[in-house]
């Protein structure tokens, strides 16, 4: 394993986004895998098992999410990934990972909802990601919006998971890991992990609950949580200002269609048009400063998504209630946005 | 209320007449016994179960609802020289986790999972659960269930490995219950599967009192056969 690793390390290769990720976990020191198949991430599974790692394939995503949540309090880097339906049941694992501050790992490919047929592209899964469950969405969730940050911000989404103890997902789509593309590995050598150790240690008779007799008990805990949460976002709640300097205008998109903004807005600039792209990479905890200092220079500002309005409703809960800004809204549910329909929209706009 | 043998543990937080602590301070007994006290770690359904969770002077954790098995799954393939016990009610077992057990035990997990069938959802106020007894009435079957209840064990049996150890017991045999607590551990030790069911007390749910309450649960021995499978 040692010598494909850094075979693969000392290459620019050619390679698909499932298979970008898959290198990410294994030198992220993941050390087992449960996974049940589902379109469009079945993919990380199979090229996990190929790598020849540890895993096992469950009968549900119900019991991969729970033996998840087994291993890393056993100490084990464990993860699993999934999409759409397996998403929603993993809600019940990942909602006790919430409640407990367990490390729990997800690469979630988003697919359109609510089932069957729709595997390509989608950011339909956000408000499931970043608040499902019956808590208070305290997760840390990535957005890559390339084969490059599909690896780096899956090594971030177990270091984080393992130094802060918030499930940790990166969330993706079908579109991105199926994409093929060059990635040179080189430039991530110096990507370091965090280690993983045992949560309850063995003979110290530790007893641990999820489940609290008395509301004060659960209201003194979130509150803890809370606490803990706002340090997270002040130390790696991230996001991407684009051609900001002199914008009048904002895109605000994740993800791929961020991918096609930074694009639109390429195109747009040579065209002369003060246009610029805010893009968070951490959806949760969002990059809030950034988010509120950038919209305050603009004068309307266009939301993009793969879908109705998921996206939408995470900025317009963050934005500062003070700022007088224009918003309007492409939003394409389930379906893929070009660079000409964001670029149509903007000539309307400007 | 009895304290157990460690400072750090709390006094039972079940019922009056429950059997949850006879089978609790027996697999602590048993434990204790084969030394194996701080290589053990319990894993707790939701229900009653969950009232476990500061009871024994052993590493402790609650789970989900039906999710003990999937948990200790994953635990166990992460610490293989961990004693690993999941310990839920018939409802977790046999209804909402049934899924998850029986793919436990046709996989042939080394882990023990130990299942208190008092016939009722108890925690929730005594609701039809799928050991429920024929004719028997709950508050979600006022006029009495319909259909003969569900034999976890039996079930389990039709796609257990040879070597796997499933019985049942009662709570008022407990030196069977040691017993089977006892096979079970050198079961998982050996590399294999083991579910044990107790058949236990519930006054608060049937309304029973004293003597009446052993006669519900000696009646279930008539329905849910005691015995190695």
């Amino acid at each position: 394993m040692e010598n494909q690793k850094s075979k693969i390390k000392n290459q620019k290769l050619f390679i698909t986004g499932a298979q970008v990720a898959v290198q990410a976990c294994i030198d992220a020191g993941a050390q087992m895998m449960y996974g049940y198949p589902i379109t469009p991430g079945t993919e990380v599974f199979t090229g996990w098992i190929e790598a020849q790692k540890n895993y096992l394939q469950t009968e549900d995503e119900i019991a991969a999410g729970f033996a998840v949540c087994g291993a890393v309090i056993a100490g084990q880097k464990a993860f699993t990934a999934t999409a759409g339906p397996g998403h929603t049941l993993m809600q019940d694992g990942f909602s006790m990972a919430e409640g407990m501050r367990l490390p729990f790992v997800e690469i979630i490919a988003q697919r359109g909802g609510p089932s069957s047929g729709t595997v390509i592209y989608s950011q339909q899964e956000v408000i499931l990601a970043c608040l499902g469950g019956n808590g208070e969405g305290m997760r840390i969730v990535y957005s890559p919006a390339n084969l490059d940050e599909v690896y780096e911000l899956t090594r971030h989404t177990f270091n984080n998971a393992w130094k802060y103890r918030f499930p940790s997902i990166l969330l993706t789509d079908g579109y991105m890991l199926k994409t093929r593309g060059i990635v040179d590995f080189s430039k991530f050598a110096n990507l370091k992990n965090v280690d993983s150790y045992p949560l309850i240690k063995e003979g110290e008779a530790k007893h641990w609950r999820n489940i609290y007799t008395f509301e004060e008990e659960l209201y003194d805990e979130l509150q803890n949580q809370k606490k803990d949460f706002e340090q997270v976002r002040n130390e790696i709640a991230v996001a991407e200002e684009f051609e900001t300097a002199d914008a009048e205008v904002l895109l605000i998109a994740h993800g791929l269609v961020a991918s096609a903004c930074k694009q639109a807005v390429g195109e747009l600039k040579l065209q002369g048009k003060k246009i610029g792209l805010w893009r968070p990479i951490t959806l949760r905890p969002m990059d809030v400063k950034s988010l509120n200092k950038t919209v305050a220079k603009v004068k309307q500002v266009l939301i993009v998504e793969s879908s109705l309005g998921q996206l939408a409703r995470l900025i317009k809960d963050e934005l500062d209630p003070e700022l007088k800004v224009k918003i309007t809204y492409l939003q394409k549910p389930a379906m893929g946005i070009e660079v000409e329909e964001i670029v149509d929209r903007i000539n309307n706009i400007l | 209320m009895n304290k157990i043998n460690n400072s750090k543990t709390e006094p039972a937080k079940f019922c009056p007449g429950c059997g949850h602590p006879i089978v609790l301070m027996m697999l602590n007994k048993v434990l204790t016994d084969l030394g194996l006290q701080k290589q053990a770690i319990l894993g707790l359904d939701i229900g009653c179960s969950l009232l476990a969770w500061n009871y024994l002077p052993i590493n402790t954790f609650q789970t989900h609802h039906g999710r003990v098995t999937s948990t200790m799954v994953g635990y166990k393939r992460a610490k293989p020289e961990a004693i690993v016990v999941g310990y839920t009610g018939d409802g977790g077992a046999y209804a909402i986790g049934l899924q998850n057990l029986v793919h436990a035990v046709k996989r042939d997990e080394p882990i023990i999972i130990l299942v208190v069938n008092n016939t009722v959802y108890a925690m929730t106020g005594g609701q039809t659960a799928p050991t429920t007894l024929k004719n028997q009435k709950t508050s979600t079957s006022p006029d009495g269930v319909e259909n003969d209840p569900f034999l976890g064990i039996e079930l389990l049996k039709t796609v257990a490995h040879p070597q796997a150890f499933l019985a049942r017991t009662a709570v008022n045999d407990p030196k069977t219950c040691q017993e089977y607590l006892k096979k079970a551990i050198a079961t998982q030790q050996a590399g294999h599967f083991s579910a044990i069911e107790f058949l236990s007390m519930c006054p608060t749910n049937w309304k029973t009192k004293g003597v009446d309450t052993i006669k519900f649960l000696d009646n279930m021995k008539t329905v849910f056969k005691l015995g190695e499978k």
